[in-house]
């Protein structure tokens, strides 16, 4: 059974149609890169996906939950209250633009929902944090504040906070877009150390090396569809015009 | 008349101004917070109430407001109350009018707050009231602490307006008392007091800023 599976998903705003029928499925485990142009829906997609967006039309379903389907005119519906209660504790979502509370400490900000949402004690969810903090090399950050980080160590402050609640996915929605070269370097790192945890991962992200060398699957995105999905090694030596008109600038690195 | 007795007679006035001040906050500030959901509130019924009772608050003088409150339960509906409603209308009229500048206040500073930080506490999983509450107003105090301080200070001085209805309080006595005396020094006396009370409202509030200072 999949993880995750999105069917035949559509999005507009207003009169933009942002996703126009795209399809994608995630196995327990599996790392999957949405890698494409700006403006192609990558983010939309994580966003419908993690319930921060509605979709219009199409699927949406978790493990055995359905999250969203059609009705019979084709209107996406969604499911009860308790249903998506139960399916936003399946995944955890890394932003952008970090998103940590600035007036918690770092320890706070990976533990609060531990103990506020996930009710687990205090004791246990301290020993969950520094345990985390300690494997994105920050046990010695638990007592500062967001702002007395770089962006990097934010970031990583976001992924343990992420990954305190347990989730079976991780989506992350361009990680690294906000950051340097030297931190973007940090934060990849600490991505591809998370292999070993066996949680599914859905990253949207323009670091095409990096996409190549962590995904069990790539999807490449233009224009509100999927243009090319498969292995790395088949998309990005794919045939597909739009698709080596995309990679053009970056194979000489890759 | 000695500056000794116009003291003694004063601080009994300013205990009075002390009370309608602290009453008003208490009351007032949370109101407030309710009012400013009340105009952000998506029914447009609520939505309209508040944006008249805001818009009425502000637009008439808080004096007007004072002999409204007072009178017009006898003079509209030919109600008798006793003569200590005075001070009860005194805790109304504030109350109600601070709350509607309060609210505004707590409007601008829950509309400053990144859309990000909604968006980072419902993936987490946390509930509307946890994410308003343990989220989004400690940081939304902040950043009106500002706004709130100048309120405050406006607050004191204004509860000087309780002379329009005649209750005793500090403005209202040292009135009295330079009459009787024909006399400039309890109206002096009163503004040293006053501006005492302000000078000691102004620290606290700074003392609260900084506590707050330990994050950005």
């Amino acid at each position: 059974m999949n993880l995750l599976e999105m069917k035949n998903v559509k999005k507009n705003f207003g009169n933009l149609r942002v996703l126009k029928d795209i399809s994608i499925e995630v196995a327990d485990g599996e790392i999957v890169s949405i890698i494409g142009p700006s403006g192609s829906g990558k983010s939309t997609l994580l966003r419908c996906a993690t319930l921060l967006e509605t979709l219009d039309s199409g699927t949406l379903k978790y493990q055995d939950k359905v999250v969203a389907e059609n009705d019979s005119s084709g209107k996406a519906v969604y499911a009860d209250k308790e249903t998506l209660k139960q399916v936003k504790s399946v995944y955890g979502l890394v932003f952008q633009q970090f998103n940590l509370f600035p007036h918690w400490n770092v320890l706070q900000n990976v533990t609060d929902a531990v103990i506020n949402v996930q009710k687990k004690p205090r004791a246990e969810a301290e020993k969950i944090g520094r345990d985390l903090l300690e494997k994105m090399g920050l046990s010695d950050k638990a007592g500062y504040y967001p702002y007395q980080l770089s962006g990097g160590q934010q970031q990583r402050v976001a992924i343990a906070r992420a990954l305190a609640l347990s989730p079976k996915v991780l989506f992350f929605d361009e990680p690294t877009s906000a950051l340097d070269p030297e931190l973007t370097g940090e934060v990849l790192k600490v991505i591809k150390s998370l292999k070993d945890l066996n949680i599914a991962m859905v990253i949207v992200t323009h670091e095409m090396a990096f996409a190549r060398d962590i995904s069990d699957k790539v999807i490449f995105m233009a224009d509100g569809v999927v243009v090319e999905r498969g292995s790395a090694e088949e998309v990005f030596n794919s045939d597909n015009e739009r698709m080596k008109a995309f990679l053009g600038r970056y194979k000489s690195i890759l | 008349m000695t500056l000794s007795q116009i003291v003694i007679q004063l601080l009994e006035g300013l205990i009075v101004s002390v009370r309608i001040f602290a009453i008003t906050l208490l009351f007032s500030l949370p109101l407030g917070l309710l009012v400013a959901f009340g105009r952000m509130s998506k029914n447009a019924l609520i939505n309209g109430l508040t944006k008249v009772y805001i818009s009425i608050m502000r637009g008439t003088p808080l004096m007007l407001q004072l002999f409204v409150v007072y009178y017009g339960p006898y003079y509209l509906f030919n109600i008798k109350l006793s003569p200590t409603y005075r001070n009860s209308a005194v805790y109304i009229g504030f109350i109600i009018n601070y709350a509607a500048y309060f609210a505004e206040i707590y409007r601008s500073g829950i509309q400053s707050m990144p859309i990000g930080q909604y968006e980072a506490a419902e993936i987490l999983g946390y509930s509307k009231m946890q994410t308003f509450f343990r989220i989004i107003l400690p940081q939304v105090i902040k950043r009106i602490l500002p706004s709130v301080t100048n309120e405050i200070i406006t607050l004191v001085k204004d509860t000087s307006l309780a002379f329009s209805i005649s209750v005793m309080e500090m403005f209202t006595q040292a009135k009295a008392l330079s009459s009787s005396q024909t006399s400039m020094t309890p109206l002096i006396v009163a503004g040293v007091f006053y501006y005492i009370f302000n000078f000691v409202v102004a620290m606290v509030m700074e003392k609260a800023e900084k506590k707050l200072d330990y994050y950005k």
